[in-house]
């Protein structure tokens, strides 16, 4: 098939009602690219080809039939290994679930089905979304499309690759503090944060349940519009899902930005940023500029407290959330004999990789008595203080730009022995999720070696179509690459 | 703040996790580590501010649904996900003597 690596979801539409191809001869096509090159690239913890030929054969059922395909019909899609699939595997990259099958889906994975989407796999990631490297996978690290020697980011590195390495047009990932938009920048890719509660988050294995989201990765801004729309909205198995009426985004997408007022917070311009960086995403302003938005500093001060406050709080939610794995019920259980509790530790001590351990401790220890107060409460008041910095900069502007990462992709390695270093690195993303705002990564041109630089795009609470729009009129005017 | 191997043992315990002498060390290193850095937030004056503990939209407090029964999990669907189980039951380790 010519130019699978490029297709997109329309010109799949196109080329199966043209009937240039089949929905199935598509997923073929779909699991030989992926399959073939996974030895070396790690995108994939699992191929489900029995699952993709089956949604790929009601498709082509519904074309014979005349009936309309649906706005995902026929398009492989790639879901990331923390997001349940019934019947199949679903190990969020930890030991703890190597052997677990998911015994429902995730409200997401229903709908993009019924959407008319085919799942070809489920893709690498950070053990239980707790990364930004990929190299947290209990299995096998993921290499970055644009350069094997380096990490495609993390956690939702394979969703990332998946796409930009050509295996699959669309995929799901999940965000809690960049998992989404710091793997899009590194690997050169759409990718979106939604708001906090836009997406439902029932099947999504939880981390860090007030900062969690799923959401698209894809190659060109409209995909990302089409696959959102698809997956949004309210669900009566997450109370927090949020009962705002999902607009049309791809119908609605519009590249007419002119008169939008964009805020350049200087404290995401300050030390630390690479400066082959800051001159991409000085261009890209420019670019914007030239579109007609009008840009002005805004302020953000409490930024330099949102990295302290996100691990106090995430760690915190992800001890609370992984005592679940208990040996018992669905997760890994020791084969050394003893008591119950010797079980238990056995069990979870097998279970779960250096990172995920080291939140564990982290999390229970400022959960503990006598330090609540002084570390958990603390973080979140001033969370509350990050959150009211975003809502008086949205009170002046529509949207606020900054890097997703204060550099492009290192070497695998590179930064693994510091803990501290790695968590560092999330400070344009994290600030974002703490206020539970909308944020997008596209491309942005390339650094000096060749490696993709994404920008970041904000807005307030459901305001994705202006930042949808932004990134539509930023992509049109002349491509990413640019 | 200085963190004592003995402090990780005690939080490894509450969290069931076992730890080998090697990571203890390592981990007291760690979260020494990270809560010198942490302590930045002691600068800011929160008196007064409301802790943020979930991001809430006006209009989608706690949104409430009727109490009617629906489809749930079979048994044995939910078993099935065990690494031991029998009789209707997950098996674990005997806590009671006979």
């Amino acid at each position: 098939m010519q130019n699978y690596r490029k297709l997109t979801i329309e010109s799949v539409r196109q080329g199966l009602l043209e009937g240039r191809f089949s929905a199935r001869e598509l997923a073929q096509e779909a699991l030989r690219t992926c399959e073939a090159g996974n030895g070396d690239s790690g995108v994939f913890l699992s191929f489900t080809p029995g699952r993709a030929l089956a949604a790929a054969d009601r498709v082509d059922a519904r074309i014979a039939a005349g009936r309309d395909i649906g706005p995902l019909g026929g398009v492989p899609l790639a879901v990331k290994d923390v997001i349940m699939t019934e019947g199949e595997r679903t190990t969020c990259a930890s030991r703890a679930l190597e052997n677990f099958v998911a015994p429902y889906s995730a409200t997401a994975v229903q709908r993009v089905e019924e959407a008319g989407a085919v799942i070809v796999g489920k893709t690498n990631c950070d053990e239980f979304a707790m990364g930004s490297s990929n190299e947290n996978s209990a299995f096998f690290p993921v290499r970055n499309p644009a350069d094997p020697e380096r990490v495609p980011g993390g956690s939702s590195g394979g969703s990332a690759a998946a796409v930009a390495g050509g295996c699959t047009p669309i995929s799901l990932g999940s965000d809690t503090g960049g998992s989404i938009r710091q793997p899009a920048s590194f690997c050169g890719a759409v990718g979106i944060m939604p708001t906090y509660g836009r997406v439902s988050r029932y099947g999504l294995v939880a981390f860090a349940s007030s900062l969690d989201h799923i959401g698209p990765f894809s190659r060109t801004v409209r995909d990302s519009a089409a696959l959102l729309g698809t997956i949004a909205g309210a669900d009566p198995f997450d109370s927090t899902a949020a009962n705002a009426s999902v607009p049309d985004y791809a119908a609605d997408l519009s590249a007419d930005v002119a008169g939008l007022k964009i805020g350049i917070p200087p404290e995401y311009f300050a030390d630390g940023l690479d400066p082959a960086v800051g001159e991409r995403i000085e261009a890209g302003i420019g670019r914007l500029e030239r579109l007609g938005c009008r840009t002005r500093k805004i302020s953000l001060p409490h930024t330099r407290y949102a990295i302290a406050s996100y691990y106090l709080i995430c760690t915190a939610e992800a001890s609370s959330n992984l005592a679940r794995y208990d040996g018992v019920r669905y997760s890994k259980r020791s084969e050394r004999s003893g008591t119950l509790s010797d079980m238990y530790r056995n069990s979870r001590a097998e279970s779960f990789g250096p990172e995920v351990t080291r939140r564990i401790i982290l999390g229970t220890y400022v959960l503990s008595a006598g330090y609540y107060d002084a570390y958990y409460r603390k973080a979140q008041e001033v969370r509350a203080l990050i959150a009211r910095d975003f809502s008086e900069a949205f009170a002046e502007v529509d949207a606020i730009i900054t890097p997703v990462s204060p550099f492009p992709a290192f070497k695998l390695g590179e930064k693994t022995s510091d803990p501290l270093q790695m968590y560092l690195s999330d400070i344009y993303t994290i600030t974002g999720s703490l206020a539970g705002i909308a944020g997008m990564s596209v491309p942005c041109g390339r650094s000096p070696e060749g490696l993709p630089i994404g920008m970041q795009i904000l807005t307030n609470h459901f305001r994705e179509q202006t930042m949808l729009n932004l990134g539509h009129a930023f992509e049109l005017d002349g491509g990413f690459e640019s | 703040m200085k963190i004592t191997q003995e402090e990780v043992h005690r939080i490894a315990r509450l969290a069931n996790l076992r730890l080998t002498a090697e990571d203890t060390a390592r981990y007291a290193r760690d979260l020494e580590e990270i809560l010198d850095y942490v302590d930045q937030l002691g600068e800011l004056d929160t008196s007064g501010v409301e802790p943020m503990a979930q991001v809430l939209h006006e209009g989608n407090a706690a949104p409430l649904r009727p109490d009617d029964p629906g489809r749930s999990f079979e048994q044995a669907t939910a078993l099935r996900c065990a690494p031991l189980s029998g009789a209707g039951h997950f098996k674990v380790p005997r806590v009671i003597e006979r």
